[in-house]
């Protein structure tokens, strides 16, 4: 399944489907740092909004990406995690530790904003 | 007088009736002497001093549609239709007091009153009473079962209403300022409001576009291990919808508890009492309260 990944400045922004499969989230998870390094892209946000279930397999690629792409000196913030979603996860104990969040597109890049003030 | 085949039946051997023939006399009989009995078992629920809570006049009015109900589901056996009716009925009785046993008590009332009709009516015959019996007792019975059902099932769904009142009541999420929400928490936090609490909470979350919450637990006199997980859960959960939490008022014995249980506290964000976190909040905003006069 193609993810779509949009460009926005130096942010990457990659929409996340409702129904990944372990298939495809093995391939995002090289596609995206590909696309850091392509792009010299100092953030990405992944958009979770439509997914209405995070297993364990799905929150530690997730984690995977972010470490990688800050291997490559860039920003990850996940964005979208529904409020449901959010509440059955932490009872599976997956934190997203080490992970930004916030809470959609519009606060993760005010989120990347401020950060990326502060650090220049 | 003609005869059949050389032979003649002797006078007393009748034919036996269908059981639904038997049903539809005895309704004819119910319908036929409908005021005297309805009358009769007025006096009768009087009598037992069931049905207190309402007047006379309101017996009345209510007596009149359940004998009719009462006698529609005997000819009918609609009792799909009669459990709603007892629910309707329940849902309007209900908020006047009447009780479980009130209801049972009149019904089985009823039930005896026409029993007692038909015992009249047919005692000169004993073998057709027993027909008439055999086809009044079933239907009769599942009568007084299906409102007494009727009546319990309303009364569970009203209570399981006012539960989720009285959970929702007690655990208001409230915002501040923009971006802030307050989660005051009083009283004892089971796990399944606590479980509530952090659906509001999360929900409130989104709803308000909140970056700072503050939960403040000084009403909150005891917590055991369930309630202290889901309470360091509620804070994971905020921040993956990217709220920061603070708890503020934790009384020395909860401190304890934590403590003592192993909660990782490094994941929580707590300071003394709710002024103090509501100052931390803002400064987490970027806000800087100013004093500009004296109070009047």
């Amino acid at each position: 399944m193609e993810v779509p990944i949009l460009k926005q400045g130096a942010v990457l922004i990659a929409t996340f489907q409702a129904a990944l499969s372990d298939a495809d989230l093995n391939q995002l998870r090289m596609g995206l740092v590909q696309q850091v390094v392509k792009f010299r892209s100092r953030a990405v946000i992944v958009d979770v909004t439509a997914m209405d279930v995070m297993d364990s397999f799905a929150s530690r690629t997730l984690r995977e990406i972010a470490h990688m792409i800050r291997l490559r000196g860039a920003e990850t913030v996940i964005v979208g995690i529904q409020p449901e979603v959010a509440f059955a996860m932490v009872q599976l104990g997956l934190t997203l530790e080490g992970v930004a969040t916030a809470l959609d597109l519009e606060e993760g890049l005010a989120y990347l904003n401020e950060k990326f003030k502060t650090t220049n | 007088m003609a005869k059949r085949d050389g032979a003649s039946l002797p006078p007393e051997v009748k034919q036996t009736e269908e059981p639904s023939e038997l049903l539809r006399e005895l309704v004819a009989h119910l319908r036929q002497n409908r005021t005297q009995l309805r009358e009769e078992w007025v006096v009768r629920i009087t009598e037992t001093r069931l049905l207190t809570a309402m007047t006379k006049e309101e017996i009345f009015a209510e007596a009149t549609s359940v004998y009719d109900s009462y006698v529609e589901a005997l000819e009918t056996e609609a009792f799909e239709a009669l459990q709603a009716y007892a629910r309707n009925l329940s849902e309007r009785i209900i908020p006047r007091g009447v009780e479980t046993h009130e209801v049972v008590g009149i019904v089985l009332l009823l039930r005896d009153v026409l029993a007692r009709s038909l015992f009249a009516k047919y005692q000169n015959d004993f073998k057709k009473l027993n027909r008439i019996l055999d086809a009044y007792e079933p239907a009769a019975n599942r009568i007084a079962n299906t409102v007494a059902v009727g009546f319990v099932q309303e009364r569970e769904r009203v209570i399981r209403q006012q539960q989720e009142a009285i959970r929702e009541l007690s655990t208001p999420v409230l915002q501040v300022r923009e971006r802030l929400l307050i989660l005051p928490i009083i009283g004892v936090i089971d796990p399944q409001r606590a479980r509530q609490l952090t659906e509001q909470l999360l929900r409130g979350i989104r709803t308000n576009r909140a970056k700072v919450v503050v939960i403040d637990i000084t009403g909150v006199a005891a917590m055991d291990l369930t309630v202290a997980n889901n309470l360091v859960q509620t804070v994971e959960a905020s921040r993956l919808l990217g709220a920061t939490v603070i708890v503020t008022g934790l009384s020395p014995e909860i401190a304890q508890t934590l403590v003592t249980i192993g909660v990782d506290l490094g994941k929580m964000n707590t300071v003394g009492d709710l002024q103090g976190g509501i100052e931390q909040a803002e400064r987490l905003l970027g806000y800087k309260v100013e004093k500009l006069a004296e109070p009047r």
